[in-house]
């Protein structure tokens, strides 16, 4: 009676050292640290990156405990505040000559002291919610209804565009909200216009009804590509942000997708939220431009000779400078979408552009008339623009167009990012912010850490007095209860909000009900005259319906909040949920492993160390402790 | 140590009637100030700004309020948060004025008036935000009620089910009344705490049911009252003893847990209070009104209710 088999008791251990294993980056605290972004989205933070930062270290004598490239960004920590600093300068030189027009942000960062091999094993600690370490949040709503009016608009001009080159004639096209109109005079012409859209533009759905005399032809996105199309926006509005909040030079911003329609950021440390939305709310634009091949230009171009009247010099990535004219051909607005993909006659990869009616009646035009001769695309951010591409006109252009060449499959993928993030898909309102002081998330973490452990200890102190050995080991089971569900949040990464910290608290006054009910139990059935080892068996024994049935309902409960909470309600049940799960484990079943291991070898087992049992005098009085 | 010794069962269900009444106006009190006064929103909920400043000395809370009432901005409400140094302010949802605009002209005139303000915090939740906050808040209520009624009808049967039912939402009304009455602020973390306190509560009442349907297993010369009169007195050491270590819990947080945690964790505590007395007056008299007998949950064999994946299904008979 009373004791385990030897792979229960492995199976304690096993958890336990994982446990520990998870649970200990939390401790270690954290590294100053020096983080290496880029600044512009034509640049990137690669390798050759990560050498120029070693390289900028070594060159002013600082060692860096470790530097690593993670997720297009640098990350270099140091041992204190003042060689982070000095760090940081000699980065900062190094990494950006012209101060004016950087291309990478320095920021300053903390970073987890955890070594190197914990890392490995993916143990990392908790991530700490805004109002533990202070920031800004955001939550912006992307209207959506304008991104498919949107869609709605350039579709409307790519079916007069379609219609036309058919010599179709139809009666008017129109766009009634996220409706298009068409008018027919007869009902052949409107079949063959009906067969047309349908073969080139798959997304449309349509439905045909005589109007006076007239036939109509009203089309609607369907629900799937509408869908789609939102889903696209959503996307795309994504990466606008992110590559403006690189801007900030914020160590670890957060952009998610929240529901349908939303997204939140969250940008850890940054206390100026007047630039935070400033810069959230700035717009970057696409230029399409011809390329000036005079032979001035050429001079101007290798810098022996001024640039001519009427172009602009720019530059590319590589440095490379280009003569532009001034006028402008095409922007960003008229671009409804690029893709990457690969030519199918020669396999090499390609970026497949779509611009809407207007523009791909500029394109034709324009194409015709400067045939292989070059053609920039021009983005420009900050004010300062940049060439991203100026590709030669090979034949007369549509709506439809591909730039391809000497690019890899990396480069032509960046390239229709670039292209389609460089604005918004559709226009988004900050429906939520809020800013948490960093003294004032200090502050949260202390006295979210004090009211744990001073519950923690009293209830301890009472179990260990009012059950003796039995409320010790309870105690121990509720340290263990504490160490799981700290692994267990560590090791899901979930964010640790103050809620969060209450929810703990609360987590372990509840887990010592478990512990309670056995402990009660083993008391009764003593009382009533069962041996110690036959109560204890049974208090365990009996305790555990019980158990199951508060637990589960509790933990109803918990997933309802987690189900339909948000914000600091979802932080909340997260932690709630998880801590009844570990309670079972470390209240049931390691402290009945810590009896078994006490007791459970004892045969003749006179007396159980659970307090007093008393019983009433009537019944023979013999009082046991 | 021993705190309870109880000689004899405790005929707790002798003044149920009594007990059910003062619930009755209790509850009944609640629900007329939830319905005269209602609920404080947080700006969560509400919608608006939130801001939450400190002064090196102790503020002047009627200059502040006169400071922001200068500025034209009406229903306006300035408070002490914590300690006499933070105050919070709260400004309604302005149409056309965006809240960044908002806090920075509240926020420049405060500076003017005293240049030793510093902003802690600010909170901008739009009335959209609010309201479906509001939705998910009553969906989850009403999933938390469902749920546990389900299991509960599941596991023992559908009287106990009600009775349980009925209890918690007496202590979630009650708590929501001292909300009204006191005009606490009522957040998404008090929301939080007040199902956590759902959840809690049902706790109390599974254990004392778990402990009438061991009795009527194995007591078969009781009648009703005196079954649920034992079930509670044999669990009344425990129910005590655990509410004490979560209420002590409860308290730390209340203590150390600062202004942010404070309604939270009043909440709990309100909750856990009533939680003791709603679980042996409310839910067990209830059960016993709705006529629970040996009959409801000994069908056939008797081990028809019990989860099949738990090991120690039988021991309780």
């Amino acid at each position: 009676m009373n004791r385990y088999p030897a792979w229960k008791y492995a199976l304690i251990v096993v958890v336990l050292l994982i446990a520990a294993l998870y649970t200990l980056p939390n401790f270690f605290g954290e590294a100053p640290a020096v983080q290496v972004s880029s600044s512009k989205s034509t640049v990137k933070v690669d390798t050759t990156t990560l050498a120029r930062v070693e390289q900028a270290l070594k060159e002013a004598n600082i060692s860096a405990d470790g530097i690593t490239l993670e997720a297009g960004s640098i990350k270099a920590r140091f041992g204190d505040v003042d060689t982070q600093g000095k760090a940081k300068d000699a980065i900062q030189k190094a990494l950006t000559p012209d101060a004016a027009d950087p291309a990478y942000v320095v920021a300053l960062n903390l970073l987890s002291r955890s070594p190197a091999w914990l890392t490995s094993l993916n143990a990392n600690p908790m991530y700490l919610g805004l109002d533990l370490r202070g920031g800004v949040h955001f939550m912006l709503q992307v209207d959506m209804q304008a991104a498919l009016t949107k869609r709605a608009e350039s579709l409307a001009g790519d079916i007069r565009l379609s219609l036309r080159e058919k010599n179709i004639r139809h009666g008017g096209i129109a766009r009634n909200g996220q409706a298009i109109e068409i008018r027919f005079r007869d009902s052949a012409t409107l079949t063959s216009a009906k067969n047309l859209i349908q073969d080139q533009i798959p997304d449309l759905q349509m439905v045909e009804a005589p109007d006076g005399t007239d036939y109509k032809l009203t089309a609607t996105i369907k629900p799937e590509a509408a869908r789609r199309i939102q889903d696209q926006a959503l996307k795309q509005n994504m990466v606008t942000l992110h590559n403006r909040i690189n801007e900030l030079g914020v160590a670890e911003p957060v952009i998610q997708q929240q529901g349908i329609d939303r997204i939140v950021v969250q940008l850890p440390g940054v206390q100026d939220t007047a630039k935070a939305k400033d810069i959230l709310g700035r717009t970057a634009t696409l230029e399409m431009r011809l390329v000036e091949d005079s032979a001035e230009a050429r001079a101007a171009e290798s810098g022996s000779g001024p640039v001519p009247f009427g172009s602009e010099r720019f530059f590319e990535r590589n440095g490379q400078a280009v003569i532009v004219k001034k006028q402008v051909i095409l922007t960003g607005e008229n671009l409804t979408d690029a893709q990457p993909g690969f030519d199918s006659q020669n396999q090499q990869p390609k970026v497949d552009l779509t611009v809407d009616a207007k523009g791909g009646r500029i394109m034709r035009d324009t194409s015709r008339e400067n045939l292989k001769k070059r053609m920039a695309i021009l983005l420009f951010e900050k004010g300062k623009g940049e060439v991203l591409t100026a590709p030669v006109i090979q034949g007369e252009l549509g709506n439809r167009f591909q730039i391809s060449g000497s690019m890899s499959v990396n480069e032509a993928s960046d390239l229709a990012l670039l292209l389609r993030a460089g604005s918004l898909a559709a226009p988004m309102d900050i429906i939520e912010e809020r800013t948490i002081g960093p003294t004032l998330g200090a502050e949260n973490i202390t006295k979210g850490f004090h009211s744990v452990s001073w519950g923690f200890a009293v209830i301890v102190a009472f179990m260990a007095t009012y059950y003796m050995l039995f409320g010790l080991f309870s105690g121990i089971a509720l340290a263990v209860n504490l160490l799981l569900l700290v692994a267990v949040l560590s090791m899901l990464q979930a964010t640790l909000t103050l809620p969060g910290m209450a929810a703990m608290a609360l987590a372990l006054g509840m887990a010592i009900d478990s512990n309670v009910l056995i402990n009660e139990r083993i008391r009764e059935e003593l009382r009533n005259g069962a041996s110690p080892q036959a109560a204890i068996h049974a208090g365990y024994e009996r305790a555990w319906a019980t158990i199951l049935d508060s637990n589960i309902s509790t933990l109803i409960a918990g997933l309802a909040l987690l189900a339909f909470g948000s914000g600091p309600v979802r932080g909340f049940a997260v932690v709630h949920c998880i801590g009844i799960l570990t309670s079972m484990f470390s209240a049931v079943f390691f402290s009945r492993g810590l009896v078994n291991l006490w007791y459970g070898r004892q045969k003749k087992l006179k007396t159980v160390s659970i307090g007093t049992v008393w019983r009433p005098p009537s019944e023979g009085g013999l009082a046991k402790s | 140590m021993e705190f309870f010794k109880i000689r004899r069962d405790i005929p707790f269900m002798r003044h149920a009637l009594i007990f059910n009444l003062i619930s009755f106006v209790t509850f009944a009190l609640a629900v007329f100030f939830l319905f005269s006064r209602g609920l404080h929103l947080s700006v969560e909920f509400t919608g608006g700004t939130l801001m939450e400043v400190n002064y090196t000395q102790a503020a002047d809370v009627g200059k502040i309020r006169d400071t922001v009432a200068g500025l034209g901005l009406n229903d306006v409400q300035v408070q002490n948060f914590g300690t006499s140094r933070d105050v919070m302010i709260r400004l309604p949802a302005q149409k056309g004025v965006s809240t960044a605009q908002q806090s920075d002209t509240v926020l420049a005139a405060l500076k003017t008036a005293s240049p030793d303000v510093t902003l802690r915090r600010t909170e901008f939740v739009g009335p959209q935000v609010g309201e479906e906050l509001a939705q998910d808040g009553l969906k989850a209520l009403a999933m938390v009620v469902f749920g546990i009624m389900v299991y509960l009808a599941f596991r023992f049967e559908w009287k106990y089910a009600v009775a349980a039912i009925i209890a918690n939402l007496h202590d979630v009304i009650i708590i929501l009344g001292f909300f009204a009455f006191f005009q606490w602020e009522f957040s998404l973390a008090v929301l939080a705490a007040v199902l956590a306190v759902l959840g809690y509560s049902v706790n109390e009442s599974v254990v004392i049911f778990d402990r009438i349907r061991e009795n009527f297993r194995r007591y078969r010369k009781m009648n009703t009252e005196e079954i649920i009169n034992n079930a509670i007195t044999s669990t009344i050491s425990r129910t005590i003893i655990t509410h004490g270590s979560t209420q002590i819990m409860v308290l730390s947080m209340l203590l150390f847990g600062g202004p942010t945690l404070f309604y939270f964790a009043l909440a709990l505590t309100i909750g856990i209070l009533f939680g003791i007395y709603s679980s042996v007056f409310v839910a067990a008299a209830i059960a016993m009104w709705l006529g629970i007998k040996r009959e409801d949950l000994i069908k056939g064999p008797a081990k028809k209710d019990e989860d099949p994946n738990d090991p120690n299904a039988g021991a309780t008979v």
